[in-house]
């Protein structure tokens, strides 16, 4: 699992072009018009169709809170929290990062080739859930198959707490 | 209104007897936590309504909390108010905690002076407060145990584990992972052993905001098992009772026991 997270960790390193990506993954985060507004809470991982996690890809949160309470929320991440994220060591490096301003934001890229390689062959489920202080809660998700017989590029539209999710899988 | 008056009391002969007045319940303020020792905030109260404050507090006399390494806790903050007591308690260790009230007293019926007469309280005070000339008494032994369940971090098991004496439950499904539209399965015990053929009744709260009671019945198996379909997220209260004659009080035919918890359902 600590190998797991090292890799995948890099790819909040990579903004530059896609080097041999497999997966690649863009989320955005939409522009709110609401009384008070926070960056959400996102969380990006990997099931199996019996929704137990492959891989975790991203976490953002305050991680940088001054008086180390931004973990205290991570719970609202409900379903995350529930399968993995409560089970993890956090902060963990490369896993977890700041939150972030609306706006589309890449995760998958070069490193990511790293975590599907340990992939074992069949069918997975791209999951992005989203939490906002205040506000509401969102989880899209985003079946593919590894691995893929043709490069396909796959998205979808969150409705109220995310924005598009696209899913570039490179065979 | 006269004819209304009629009709209410007309329509109150009709529940049955079993029906209970009244519910006790300990509300947490979150049960599932992250982050470095969250706190909980516990209310413990009385009510017809879960979970609203209206009717009286419930006594935390009796109340144990275990901790996840199996050790017991005291609460911080206790407080006891017109509705409601409260207590806080901060989830030093990660894992699953068991917040339970429990009590073992009696019950008595009796006649005075040709007037029926109902007592309750602790066994040694039974011969003293019962007057005398009381006639035709009968006592009940009456257990109660009263839980929820909170979890900092990973959820374990430690702290749920079996006590052994009056009605429990154990969980197969744990209390603090249950999810709107999926199944859970628990199991009632009864001094150790498998409570079969118990029923169980299931409200969910915020009563007051609908109409309908909506409540969900469950009746265990031979093996004590009873599983719930949770409809929606949201706080449970699950009561479920026994009566027979397994008293351990001499004075007492009947023993009467109570297991009550709060389970809270998250959505998907």
């Amino acid at each position: 699992m600590r190998t797991l997270i090292l890799t995948v960790g890099l790819t909040g390193l990579a903004t530059g072009p896609a080097l041999a990506a497999d997966l690649e993954i863009s989320v955005e985060v939409p522009r709110l018009d609401v009384a008070e507004y926070h960056k959400p809470y996102v969380a990006v991982w990997l099931a199996r169709p019996d929704q137990s996690v492959a891989a975790n890809l991203a976490v953002w949160y305050d991680v940088a809170n001054k008086k180390q309470e931004g973990d205290k929320w991570l719970k609202d991440l409900r379903q995350w929290w529930r399968r993995t994220g409560r089970d993890l060591k956090l902060p963990a490096d490369g896993l977890t990062s700041a939150t972030r301003a609306p706006g589309t934001h890449a995760i998958g890229s070069a490193s990511t080739a790293a975590t599907v390689n340990g992939l074992a062959p069949g069918e997975y489920q791209l999951v992005v859930e989203a939490v906002r202080e205040v506000g509401g809660r969102e989880l899209v998700k985003i079946p593919f198959q590894w691995p893929p017989e043709k490069g396909t590029e796959l998205s979808v539209k969150g409705a109220s707490e995310l924005g598009t999710v696209t899913l570039n899988v490179k065979p | 209104m006269k004819r209304l008056v009629h009709a209410a009391a007309a329509l109150a002969f009709l529940i049955p007897v079993s029906a209970q007045a009244h519910r006790a319940w300990l509300l947490p303020s979150a049960t599932v936590l992250s982050g470095k020792e969250p706190e909980v905030t516990v209310d413990a109260a009385v009510s017809n309504d879960v979970f609203f404050f209206e009717f009286r507090p419930l006594d935390l006399d009796g109340l144990v909390v275990t901790t996840p390494d199996g050790s017991k806790v005291d609460p911080e903050n206790v407080g006891k108010g017109k509705t409601r007591s409260t207590f806080d308690l901060s989830l030093k260790a990660p894992g699953t905690y068991r917040i339970a009230l429990v009590g073992d007293s009696v019950f008595a019926r009796y006649n005075d002076k040709g007037e029926k007469k109902r007592w309750r309280g602790k066994l040694e005070n039974l011969t003293k407060e019962i007057p005398a000339t009381a006639t035709d008494v009968v006592v009940t032994q009456a257990q109660r145990r009263i839980e929820t369940f909170v979890t900092a971090g990973k959820a374990d098991d430690a702290a749920l584990k079996l006590i052994g004496k009056g009605l429990e439950m154990q969980p197969v499904s744990h209390p603090n992972d249950l999810v709107a539209n999926s199944e859970a399965t628990f199991k009632l015990m009864l001094d150790g052993k498998p409570a079969a053929d118990a029923k169980v009744e299931i409200v969910r709260g915020g009563i007051r905001y609908r109409n309908q009671l909506g409540e969900i019945a469950a009746t265990t198996d031979k093996d004590g098992l009873f599983r719930v379909k949770w409809p929606e997220a949201g706080m449970y209260w699950l009561e479920a009772s026994v009566t027979d004659d397994k008293t351990d009080v001499k004075e007492a035919k009947e023993r009467r026991a109570v297991y009550a918890a709060t389970l809270e359902v998250l959505p998907e």
